[in-house]
C-alpha cells in the first residue's frame, strides 16, 4: 500500500515535470524541470528495484547532460518571446496527436492478451540479490563487445564536439607547437664577429644571415 | 502493488506528453532536444518495467547502452546548435532555410 502511494505520488510529479518541460515560458525553467522529472524517474526505478541504473540516471542525465542543456541555454543569448510564437497556433494539432499516442500506447498495454500477464507485481528477488553484480556479470562477459563499441562511441562524440565548437579567433597568438618543434638552429642564432678591416661589421652580417623563424 | 501495467501506462503518457513538447516547441531547437531527452527517458522506463517484471536481464543492459548513446547525442547535438548559433544568432527553426526546404 505505502508503495503503491509512493508509486503515485512520484508518477504525478514526474508528468507535472514533463508538463513543466513543455509549457514553461523560459528554457532554463524547462530544463530545470526536465531535471526534476530525472530525478523522479530514479526514484520510480529505485522503487522496482533496479537501483544500478536509477543511480546512473541521475550521474549521468542530471550530472553531465543536464548540465551540459543549462549551460548552453544560459550561454546563448536567446531571444525568447521570438522563439515563442506559434504555441497557441499549435496547441490544437500536438493536443491531438498527443492523446492519440496515448491511447495507442496505452490501449496496447491494457489489452490483456500480449502474451504475458501485465496485471501481476514484479517477481521478489532473493534477499543477496545485488542489481549492480547481476547487471555487470553480463555486461562484461555477454555484452562486452558492445560495451567497448559504447566507448568507442563515446571517443567519436568528444572528438565530434570539440571538433565542431572548436574556433580560430583572429588576433590572438596561440603556440604553434609544430613550428616551434620545426625551428633550425640558422633561424634563432645568429653568430656577431667584430668590426673588422674589411667593413664587414655586425651590420653587414646581419643582412646576410637568415632570419626566417622571426615571422614564423 | 505496483503492476506492469502501471509502469507502462507511465511511460506511455510521458511519451505522448514529449509529442505534444515537440508539436507545442517546434520554433525552439533547445526543447525540441529537451523533448527527445524526455521521450528516450519514457522509452527507457518501457525498457527497465519490462526487464523487471520478466525478470530479464538484458532490457536494463539495453537501457545502459540507450544512455550512452543520449549522452553522445546530446553533446553533439548541442555543439551543433552552438555552432549554429555562433552562425546566424539565432536559434529558431524557421530560420535554417538555407536549403530551401
Amino acid at each position: 500500500m505505502f508503495v503503491q502511494i509512493l508509486f503515485y505520488a512520484f508518477s504525478a510529479i514526474l508528468l507535472a515535470a514533463a508538463l513543466g518541460v513543455i509549457a514553461s515560458r523560459n528554457p532554463v525553467h524547462s530544463a530545470l524541470s526536465l531535471v526534476l522529472a530525472f530525478f523522479t524517474s530514479a526514484a520510480l526505478w529505485l522503487l522496482i528495484e533496479v537501483e544500478f541504473l536509477a543511480i546512473v540516471l541521475v550521474l549521468v542525465y542530471v550530472g553531465a547532460v543536464m548540465v551540459l542543456f543549462l549551460f548552453v541555454v544560459m550561454m546563448l543569448d536567446v531571444n525568447i518571446e521570438r522563439v515563442r510564437g506559434g504555441f497557441i497556433r499549435h496547441a490544437g494539432l500536438g493536443l491531438v496527436v498527443a492523446s492519440l499516442v496515448a491511447a495507442q500506447m496505452i490501449g496496447v498495454f491494457w489489452a490483456r492478451n500480449l502474451g504475458v500477464d501485465a496485471t501481476l507485481g514484479a517477481p521478489p528477488l532473493p534477499d543477496d540479490y545485488s542489481n549492480t553484480r547481476a547487471l555487470g556479470e553480463v555486461l562484461y562477459t555477454q555484452y562486452v563487445y558492445p560495451f567497448e563499441l559504447a566507448a568507442v562511441l563515446l571517443l567519436v562524440a568528444i572528438v565530434a564536439a570539440i571538433t565542431l565548437t572548436l574556433r580560430q579567433r583572429p588576433g590572438l597568438k596561440p603556440q604553434d607547437v609544430a613550428k616551434q618543434v620545426a625551428v633550425r638552429r640558422e633561424d634563432r642564432v645568429r653568430l656577431v664577429t667584430g668590426v673588422d678591416a674589411a667593413g664587414t661589421g655586425p651590420g653587414a652580417d646581419r643582412d646576410a644571415s637568415p632570419r626566417g623563424g622571426e615571422g614564423a | 502493488m505496483i503492476t506492469l501495467q502501471h509502469m507502462l501506462t507511465l511511460s506511455g503518457l510521458l511519451f505522448a506528453l514529449s509529442v505534444a513538447g515537440i508539436f507545442l516547441n517546434r520554433k525552439n531547437i533547445i526543447l525540441i532536444l529537451m523533448c527527445i531527452e524526455l521521450m528516450l527517458l519514457s522509452v527507457n522506463f518501457s525498457f527497465v518495467s519490462f526487464s523487471r517484471f520478466l525478470g530479464d536481464l538484458d532490457g536494463q543492459v539495453f537501457v545502459f547502452f540507450v544512455l550512452t548513446v543520449a549522452a553522445a547525442e546530446a553533446a553533439i547535438g548541442l555543439a551543433i546548435l552552438v555552432v549554429l548559433f555562433r552562425e546566424r544568432g539565432s536559434i529558431n527553426v524557421e530560420d535554417l532555410d538555407t536549403l530551401k526546404g
